[in-house]
Order: C-alpha cells, then sequence, then structure tokens
C-alpha cells in the first residue's frame, strides 16, 4: 500500500514537472507509455531488453563464481592474499570505461569482448566482499568439523557456506546493481542491440520520449528481479537468525 | 584400544614475543572402557593438551598414540553446534550412519525430544550442552572427550545432566577423557583421576578410584572425596615447603 502511494507520487511529481518543461525535455508519462506500446508491439522492446539481460546473466554468473572462488581463496590462504592483493586493488580502482574500451580494442567489437569487460569490472567488488567473508569464519566450527572427521564438501555446504551466504547475497546484491548500470555503457559504445544501444540512439536524434521509455522498462524489470529473486534468497539464507525488532 | 599421551612440553609465543611454557611433561595412558579425569585449576593447559590429543594442534614436544581409526566424540566447552541447522540436522551431520532408533533414544535420554525441529538460537545454554552431548555420542565414539561439561549450570539441572551422562557413559565401552574443575563430577564420574598443577601444567598426583562407578554409593563417594582434600591439602603443603627450600 505505501509502496502503491510513493509510486504515485513519484507519477505526479513527473506529471507536474513535465507540464511545466515542456514535451520535448520532459514527456509526460502517457506520452512515454505510448512510445513503450509502440515498440513492444512491435517486439523491438523484448529484442533488446533480452539482449541486455541475457548479458547481465552471463557477466553476473562469470563474476559471481570467479570472485567467489578468490575470494574465498584469497581469505583463507595468506599467499594467495599477498599476490592478490596489488591486482586487486588495481581492478577495483580502475574505471568502468576504460576497461571497456581496452576490451573492445584488444578483442574487437563482439559480444565476449563486451561480457568480459562487464565481468572484469564486477569481480573485484565480489572478491573484497567474499575474502571479508572467508576471514570471519568462526574457526571454533572449522575444529568441531575435523574432530568429528566431517568430509571436506560436507563440511563446506554445512559450516562454510551458511557462513558465506550473507556475504555472498550481498556481493550480489551490490554487484548486480553495479552489473546493471555497466551493461549499459558497454552496450552503447560497442553492441548493435540491447537498452544501451537503443538509449544511445535515442540520445543522437534527441528522442526522449524513447530514452525514457527504454530506461523506465529497464529500471521496471531491476525492479522485479530484485524483489523476486535477491530478496527472498537473502531471506532463506537468514531465516536461522533471530528477527530484528 | 589405548590411548598414550607423552607430551614432553609445549610452549607459544605471544604477540609481544615472549615465550610462555604450557605444558611441563604430561604422561598418561587411557583403556577402553575406562574414564580418565584431568582436575585442574583454571588455565593450568588443559584445554591446550584437549587441543593436542584431538589432533588440532600438531605445534608440540613428544607424542600422543590413539589408533587412528578411533571415532572420535567431543563435547567443547561452548556447545559449537551449527546455528543454521536443526537440532536433529546438527546430530546427523556429525554422525550421517546414526540410525533412527539410536537418535531416538538418546533424544529421550538427554530430553530432547520436544526440541527436534529447533535451531540452536532458540535453546538454553544446558539444552544447547545437551545437543552437544546428544551429537559425540551418536558417533559412537572410541574415544570421547567432554570439556567442562557442566559449567555454567545451576546445580540442579548439573546434577541431572552429570547422572545422563554417566547413563551414556555406561552403555558403550569408549576411552572417556572428562575435564572439569570440579572434584564432586571426577568422583562421580571418574575412574582415574589425574591432577594438574597450575601453569606450565603437569599431573601432581594420578588417583585410581577402585570402585566401579556404578557401585559407589553416596557415603562411599563422601570419604573419597575427604581422602582426595587431605592428600591435596598435605600436597600443596609439599609444593610450598619444596619453593622454601629452593
Amino acid at each position: 500500500m505505501l509502496r502503491l502511494l510513493s509510486f504515485a507520487l513519484f507519477l505526479a511529481t513527473w506529471w507536474t514537472a513535465a507540464l511545466f518543461v515542456g514535451g520535448a525535455k520532459l514527456p509526460s508519462p502517457p506520452a512515454v507509455l505510448h512510445v513503450m506500446i509502440a515498440e513492444a508491439s512491435s517486439g523491438a522492446l523484448f529484442l533488446h531488453l533480452g539482449a541486455t539481460l541475457a548479458r547481465v546473466a552471463l557477466a553476473f554468473t562469470l563474476a559471481m563464481s570467479l570472485g567467489s572462488a578468490i575470494g574465498y581463496l584469497m581469505g583463507r590462504v595468506k599467499l594467495a592474499d599477498r599476490l592478490g592483493d596489488p591486482w586487486l586493488i588495481l581492478l577495483l580502482n580502475l574505471p568502468a570505461l576504460v576497461v571497456i574500451v581496452l576490451a573492445y580494442i584488444w578483442a574487437g567489437l563482439t559480444e565476449a569482448a563486451a561480457i568480459a569487460a562487464i565481468a572484469i569490472n564486477k569481480l573485484p567488488t565480489a572478491i573484497v566482499t567474499l575474502r571479508e567473508g572467508a576471514r570471519a569464519l568462526d574457526r571454533s566450527l572449522d575444529e568441531m568439523a575435523s574432530v568429528f572427521a566431517m568430509p571436506r564438501w560436507r563440511a563446506f555446504r554445512h559450516v562454510v557456506l551458511p557462513q558465506l551466504a550473507p556475504y555472498i547475497a550481498a556481493s550480489a546484491r551490490s554487484g548486480l546493481s553495479l552489473v546493471w548500470k555497466i551493461v549499459l555503457v558497454a552496450e552503447l559504445l560497442g553492441r548493435p542491440n540491447g537498452v544501451g544501444f537503443e538509449i544511445g540512439v535515442a540520445f543522437q536524434l534527441f528522442d526522449t520520449p524513447r530514452l525514457l521509455a527504454y530506461s523506465l522498462t529497464f529500471a521496471a524489470v531491476v525492479l522485479v528481479i530484485e524483489t523476486l529473486l535477491v530478496q527472498p534468497f537473502e531471506a532463506r539464507a537468514n531465516r536461522w537468525r533471530p528477527r530484528a525488532a | 584400544m589405548r590411548l598414550e599421551v607423552e607430551i614432553t612440553g609445549k610452549s607459544f609465543r605471544s604477540a609481544a614475543g615472549e615465550t610462555h611454557e604450557v605444558l611441563a611433561p604430561v604422561r598418561f595412558a587411557l583403556q577402553s572402557g575406562e574414564v580418565g579425569v584431568l582436575i585442574g585449576p583454571s588455565g593450568c593447559g588443559k584445554s591446550t593438551m584437549l587441543r593436542i590429543i584431538l589432533g588440532l594442534d600438531h605445534d608440540f614436544a613428544g607424542r600422543v598414540a590413539r589408533p587412528p581409526e578411533a571415532r572420535i566424540g567431543m563435547v567443547f566447552q561452548e556447545p559449537r553446534l551449527l546455528p543454521w541447522r536443526s537440532v536433529e540436522q546438527n546430530v546427523r551431520l556429525a554422525a550421517p550412519e546414526v540410525s533412527d532408533a539410536k537418535l531416538s533414544e538418546l533424544f529421550r535420554i538427554l530430553e530432547l525430544e520436544a526440541h527436534r525441529s529447533h535451531f540452536p538460537g532458540e535453546l538454553s545454554l544446558g539444552l544447547a550442552r545437551r545437543v552437544a552431548l546428544a551429537r559425540a555420542f551418536a558417533v559412537e565414539p572410541d574415544l570421547l572427550v567432554l570439556d567442562e561439561p557442566l559449567a555454567s549450570l545451576d546445580d540442579a539441572l548439573a546434577g541431572r545432566l552429570r547422572d545422563e551422562i554417566a547413563t551414556l557413559v555406561a552403555s558403550r565401552p569408549m576411552m572417556t577423557l572428562l575435564v572439569t574443575h570440579s572434584l564432586d563430577d571426577a568422583i562421580r564420574l571418574g575412574d582415574r583421576l589425574f591432577f594438574l598443577s597450575p601453569r606450565p601444567a603437569r599431573i601432581v598426583q594420578e588417583l585410581p578410584i577402585a570402585i566401579p562407578r556404578a557401585a559407589r554409593s553416596e557415603a562411599e563417594i563422601a570419604a573419597i572425596r575427604t581422602e582426595l582434600a587431605r592428600r591435596i591439602q598435605a600436597e600443596q603443603g609439599d609444593v610450598h615447603a619444596g619453593r622454601d627450600v629452593s
């Protein structure tokens, strides 16, 4: 109920602002909706949205799995931490744009280059978060598992993984928002489809309704994925914790 | 099966760079079916000794011989349960081969039947200890180690839990090592008592109790206690005298 109210407030503000500024700069909600429906019925909207989502899914999975593994290793093995740390700092502070441009130069304007560039941008944050998680692991529980001679995989699944779950969830949450932002830049610079490409076209034509139609649909999709996928996962991972009052 | 402990020394380096002796030479052995009790003041190095015996600490001089196939059941001082797994899952994860009948029996003896599906965060310390006990017994251990299993429980609860431990220990021939600072628990549960000195710990006195555990009457327990108190006092007198001379 509160969410609906806040959404209505957003629409009202937008509409009033549109009346003042004029349709060329800020089109009214019905104008944008009109474009959305036109793009959806031609199928273009779904095509571009699908291309973007596929890139997000691939780059996100790649960065999360690789980043979690490296982060866990760095948190557990001192040598790995020493060796990896300078690279990590470099990657953390490298601007996304540099990575994307270099990837396109070195690997050509290919799908692989785009996905790799997005993944590399998200990788270091996943590593940092998981490294913290691995450092915070409870040694007394490791000892318990070792005394009871739990096989490695069982100990990892039941003793280690549940302790890492909040860190994985946090890294997924922040990583997803990072990927959402970067994917559009990568598309704008070197892909012939996707929401980022469409926004680039709209920018060149100064087609504000089209720009908003794509951005808002994209934002809506992000919101749906957050509430339907990320939040339930977090809730499940934390179900054994006593509820905060 | 036999556990032989022959530690010749253990020291550790503190953050300030000083070397501290934790254990002096310690030597004892334990047979199957026997309950050995380590009694000593807090901080004397009992937990360090346990960690060495359990194979968690390899950085010591000497040797610990336990059959490699020996299954270990351990009750840590803090229960060390997995907070994200239910009571039953906690036990089953440590003892995957435990039969349903055996598990039910353990839960019945330890009065845990109503808590099977609870998470450890929902349990009191007394109940969490019981779960840790159930876990240790569920693996059908050859070596059972109990690290102050009755600490910080009120007397009535500690007494009840002690009886439950006695029942469970009697139900299976195994080597049992109990760490406690309560003389009463030691006399009621133990077959051989090892008295430890303050740090660096060494065995000051070894005292076998001849009467079988199940046959000890309250009067006999009281007699053993008086006798022990007298001996300990004499021993401490010796230590002081020795120090004065040197």
